[in-house]
């Protein structure tokens, strides 16, 4: 079987950025010499916990990895709730509210019922954003991670 | 009683023989001031959080919804308690609100909203109260610490600038137009226009 080259592409679909910053947390040897991701703390210890960092907030979208990937939210979403009476996320997003706030609209697959057909608002399917759609901090990522995107995908195809 | 009633109607319609105009008129005015002083006492303490958090119905709805909420706790810990959102500030506007307030006593007595279930069926109607006065007065109780004038646009989010630049600034919008649900859960949002 033919094994991939690594990429240094982006991670997957949850795309945590990479901080130009020191990290803490990757898998670090406790005193068992076990590799955990809590640290080295002895199991009736504590670490120091990493400093929480902030939401990403610049509204610049990223790179999808791939086309059916939910892009990453680049806002704080702070307290946004969405449930049976109101959808924060779509009085920006809903197709009537584009006009106000020029936030890109639900994509159109979020108004087809499980048949394919088009509805004429957002799908119960669709509705519960944070299924698929999460904000970003600005941190590393606690695994490694050899996720590859469809383009290093097809490019390496190409090249085959 | 009746002969009680009349006695003193004499005495308050006859003109004083014991005591001075001068006694009668400072110590009239410093009453007036006690009165005044205790009236207005009275009234803001009825303008605390600890006043309208006293009834069940509002501790447990909307005191509980707005401590997950920014408008209690944030990053500079400055926060907004009942009164600065839903009392006026201006004396004159403030008494009315007051004088309306009367339909709360009412509502806290009789029970309108004291379960759960109540409070749910009356919630969307009580939000439109709210959002109507706000909508009529332009956001007053917003702009009582939230000024346009002072909003550096230029420290806000690229999406919250733009907002603020083409609607609060034009004048086109105000404040509860977009930012509903900032304090409290909102009510069932299908049948408000401009939501969704």
């Amino acid at each position: 079987m033919l094994r991939l080259p690594m990429a240094a592409g982006s991670l997957l679909a949850a795309a945590l950025l990479i901080a130009a910053s020191l990290s803490v947390l990757t898998a670090q040897v406790s005193a068992d010499g076990i590799a955990t991701l809590r640290g080295p703390a002895e199991l009736t210890g504590q670490n120091e916990p990493p400093r929480m960092m902030p939401f990403v907030n610049n509204d610049i979208r990223a790179t999808r990895n791939y086309p059916e990937q939910p892009p990453v939210i680049p806002h704080n979403t702070d307290g946004y709730i969405v449930d049976f009476n109101s959808n924060k996320c779509l009085s920006c997003h809903a197709r009537s509210r584009t006009g106000d706030s020029q936030a890109p609209m639900v994509s159109i697959t979020h108004f087809m019922d499980r048949d394919g057909q088009f509805l004429a608002s957002v799908s119960p399917r669709r509705y519960f954003c944070n299924q698929c759609h999460v904000s970003q901090r600005d941190v590393k990522p606690l695994v490694g991670n050899d996720f590859v995107d469809i383009d290093t995908l097809l490019l390496n195809r190409a090249k085959k | 009683m009746l002969n009680f009633i009349k006695k003193y109607w004499q005495v308050l319609t006859r003109p004083a023989t014991g005591i001075s105009l001068g006694i009668l008129t400072i110590g009239g005015f410093v009453a007036g001031v006690i009165f005044w002083g205790g009236f207005n006492t009275a009234m803001e303490v009825t303008n605390t959080e600890a006043f309208c958090t006293s009834c069940h119905e509002m501790r447990d709805n909307v005191y509980a919804e707005l401590q997950t909420t920014i408008h209690f706790t944030n990053r500079s810990g400055v926060r907004a308690t009942c009164p600065d959102c839903h009392v006026p500030h201006q004396w004159t506007r403030k008494i009315a609100r007051k004088m309306q307030a009367s339909k709360e006593v009412w509502g806290h007595l009789f029970g309108t909203i004291d379960t759960r279930e109540k409070f749910q069926e009356h919630r969307l109607d009580l939000a439109i109260h709210e959002w109507t006065r706000l909508k009529a007065n332009d956001s007053l109780e917003c702009r009582n610490c939230h000024s346009d004038e002072s909003m550096d646009i230029t420290r806000q989010s690229v999406r919250a600038a733009e907002s603020h630049e083409r609607f609060l600034f034009t004048g086109e919008k105000t404040c509860i137009d977009c930012h509903k649900g900032i304090a409290h859960r909102l009510p069932d949002m299908t049948q408000v226009p401009g939501w969704q």
